[in-house]
């Protein structure tokens, strides 16, 4: 079978595509999309005709084929570049009715690439009662394109859109202009010459944007610096001209296409439901209250209404372990089933609901277009901490998760700004952090109404955790801004889109796979932490557990079987492998309060934060005194007392000394990744890491000190 | 000559030409050509940055890059 062909959609941003590409492709789309996140291509299958299936790939909102952010740069690596294993045999342009003029900007660029091109004509009914009627027939006749009309939202135009791109495929054929503005033939030569035939813009686009190309290498790189040098050719100029030159060109075929009715009747503009809207969203103290009461309805969602569904969880996980130990032997291997795989997975599968909540908001203020005007009335504050209005955007979706948070600065064109906000990101505490403040919380804070009586003191310290969490975030990035000597300017310039109605099946869809993709990612490290720690927890160098058990047996001849049985086992786990690196590091987590066992959690830690929630089980259950019948975490660790106080070991100093460390210690494998992947470099995980643990450290060890 | 940053909020103006080359071709490119019809809709809090109707949208951009689109008042 022959290569399906491969459609991309092309776009401004709020064009529509998103909207269209799910009316599309539905279910079949293959990535994950995080809300704030389009910055990656999307896949997914169009059912075409009944015997032509093609891949539909979503491509990030530009407004013209030259970058200006790292999330632009794919478009023209993809475009640019026929032997891309995504390049398409077709492109579909989907452009703003309502915004004719610059959107057409990006589809004629489009096409001179010598790509096969279908014209989309979106939000036709918001052109219309804006007062303009757009003759489409007479547009495509202009152009020489097939154009369609559709309405991405609702789905209508789907079949206008089919017969278009089938004609396309069929006939391929590209009208292209071949170049806005001549430049000399000489040159285009050179460049052929050197790197192959091609259509004469794209060979220009080549020469002009070889940099953010991936395609060409630092020899290649070189030869087209040399060719613009030899035929004193200034890209930047000729950009600006080629802009003004096609803006000209598509003035004319649009005010050929396109009736105004305003001007006829020289009515006055209408005032929009936006324009309304951003009277109080945009209003200097009634924006910022709007967006603070947003947020107490996001946290409140995430803390309370969230917590019938985690209950409901966390009694089906204990019953399936209870089931679990009454039907399986009670062996070691049945220990780290229950204990182990299922607690863990427990401890991750509780927090769906809150993370399913973060997402919802997260995804309604995107869809809506809330979430660019917070960027907007957020940019002066940012701008003095050294970030950006944008950083906003990492900043909120940080607090689910800081991998696709990090994935999102792709859309600030600043480097020092987006560096900035990588860096702090995970300072913001993510949802992996919420199982461990919750049990920890619920071990020192008092359940009760305080502080005028009305608000609760669990929560208040949950709310306190998340706000140290951004304050750390944004002195941090005050202290890198003055570090950080770049040269390079920052600017904020950004459409304010029109306010939407929410796709709630979007947005349904958008929760279902974010919330999959986490709990997966998080399910499989938990897993495989799980049953390392458990061996590392069961076994001891040479025969020395054995020896050990002996031992007690024979220094304790009066003990009662289960006495005895949880004395060996308490044993043997410090002689344990586990029990080693958990004394081996004992010393230099001593100052915090911590002693071995919690040693031991804070190394399987290190990998993803979320493991100390299953490893906490793991250590208490191994190490004895454990009662099958309170048998939650929580119920374990209060019953932990500390051999030098005699003292419950969870006191107030150890609890919040935890709760800081957990807070703003660097303890994702997934988040350094993210930041290597998205920098280029080791050098940014490596600091990342080392500030955020010193950070954790000194703060935990000042805490500690001050409260015991 | 005025720029864009001493527009007040309402006020209309007709773009002129850019002083910062980098900008202008993204400003351009956002249909901020010169010849076209802005007008000054909202200002953020503390007076930055500024929102302006360009083109049939809005439009935001700071008041460093704002200075350098040079406009003359309507």
């Amino acid at each position: 079978m022959s290569k399906r062909p491969i459609i991309a959609l092309i776009g401004n941003p709020n064009a529509g595509k998103s909207s269209l590409f799910n009316s599309l492709t539905g279910l079949s789309q293959k990535t994950g999309n995080f809300p704030g996140v389009t910055m990656d291509k999307m896949t997914g299958t169009w059912n075409l005709s009944n015997d032509i299936a093609v891949d539909v790939l979503d491509l990030p909102g530009i407004y013209s084929i030259y970058p200006k952010s790292v999330d632009e740069e794919l478009v023209i690596n993809i475009l640019g570049n026929q032997s891309h294993p995504d390049y398409p045999d077709m492109a579909i342009v989907v452009a703003d009715a309502s915004n004719l003029k610059r959107n057409l900007l990006l589809f004629s660029q489009v096409r001179d690439l010598g790509i096969p091109t279908v014209l989309a004509l979106n939000m036709i009914d918001v052109a219309e009662t804006q007062g303009y009627v757009i003759n489409s027939i007479k547009l495509g006749r202009e152009l020489s394109v097939e154009v369609a009309e559709i309405n991405a939202k609702k789905g209508i135009g789907m079949n206008g859109l089919r017969l278009a791109v089938e004609k396309t495929l069929l006939n391929r054929f590209a009208s292209n202009d071949g170049l806005p503005l001549p430049v000399e033939d000489r040159l285009l030569d050179a460049v052929q010459a050197k790197f192959g035939e091609a259509d004469p813009y794209r060979s220009l686009l080549w020469l002009m944007e070889h940099d953010r190309m991936t395609m060409f290498d630092r020899a290649q790189r070189e030869s087209f610096d040399d060719l613009q040098a030899e035929f004193h050719f200034d890209a930047k100029a000729y950009k600006s001209s080629e802009t003004v030159k096609r803006y000209e060109a598509l003035s004319e075929i649009v005010s050929r296409c396109v009736i105004n009715l305003n001007r006829q009747w020289d009515a006055p503009p209408v005032k929009t439901l936006t324009d309304r809207l951003d009277k109080v969203f945009l209003h200097p103290i009634g924006g910022y209250l709007f967006f603070l009461a947003i947020l107490f309805v996001m946290f409140q969602a995430v803390f309370t209404w969230a917590q019938f569904p985690m209950d409901l969880i966390d009694i089906w996980v204990a019953q399936l372990n209870d089931w679990l130990k009454e039907m399986l032997p009670p062996s070691a291997l049945t220990g780290l089933l229950t204990d182990g795989l299922v607690a863990g997975i427990g401890g991750v599968l509780i927090f769906i609901p809150q993370i399913a909540f973060l997402f919802l908001f997260i995804a309604l203020l995107e869809e809506t277009g809330y979430m660019s005007r917070v960027m907007f009335i957020m940019d002066k504050l940012m701008r003095r901490f050294g970030l950006n209005g944008k950083s906003v955007v990492p900043l909120i979706s940080g607090v689910a998760c800081a991998v696709p948070a990090i994935m999102s600065t792709r859309s600030i064109g600043s480097w020092k700004d987006r560096l900035i906000t990588i860096m702090v990101t995970p300072l913001m505490s993510c949802s992996a952090r919420l199982p461990i403040y919750t049990v920890l919380i619920a071990l020192v804070v008092p359940d009760t109404n305080s502080l005028f009586g009305v608000f609760n003191l669990q929560g208040v310290a949950l709310f306190g955790l998340y706000f140290l969490g951004f304050f750390m975030a944004i002195v941090s990035a005050w202290v890198m801004k003055q570090i950080l000597q770049v040269k390079e300017r920052s600017y904020f310039i950004m459409e304010l889109p029109t306010y939407k109605a929410p796709r709630f099946k979007h947005i349904a869809f958008t929760i279902y796979n974010s919330v999959k993709a986490f709990v997966f990612e998080a399910g499989k490290i938990i897993v495989a932490i799980s049953v390392v720690l458990w061996v590392l927890a069961s076994y001891g160098p040479g025969d020395s557990l054995s020896m050990v058990e002996q031992q007690v047996r024979v220094s304790n001849p009066g003990l009662s079987p289960t006495d005895l049985a949880n004395k060996i086992a308490s044993e043997k786990l410090e002689n344990s492998y586990a029990g080693h690196f958990g004394h081996f590091i004992e010393p230099v987590i001593k100052p915090l309060g911590y002693d071995w066992k919690i040693g031991i959690a804070l190394i399987t830690s290190f990998a993803a934060r979320e493991v100390f929630v299953g490893t906490m089980p793991t250590i208490y259950s191994l190490g004895g005194e454990a009662d099958s019948e309170n048998a939650t975490i929580k119920n374990r660790m209060r019953a932990e007392i500390n051999p030098a106080t005699g003292k419950p070991m969870y006191d107030t100093a150890l609890g919040f000394s935890l709760l800081i460390f957990y807070a703003f210690a660097m303890q994702c494998m997934s988040t350094l990744a993210t930041t290597y992947r998205e920098t280029k470099s080791w050098k940014y995980p490596v600091i990342q890491f080392t500030y955020m643990t010193a950070l954790a450290y000194l703060a935990a060890f000042l805490v500690f000190q001050m409260l015991s | 000559m005025e720029t864009m940053a001493d527009l007040k909020v309402g006020e209309h103006a007709e773009i002129m030409g850019f002083t910062d080359e980098l900008l202008s071709l993204k400003l351009l490119e956002m249909g901020c050509l010169p010849g076209t019809d802005v007008e000054l809709t909202h200002l953020a809090p503390f007076g930055d940055p500024i929102a302006v109707k360009v083109s049939g949208y809005t439009l935001a951009l700071r008041k460093d890059e704002a200075v350098t689109i040079q406009i003359i008042r309507k």
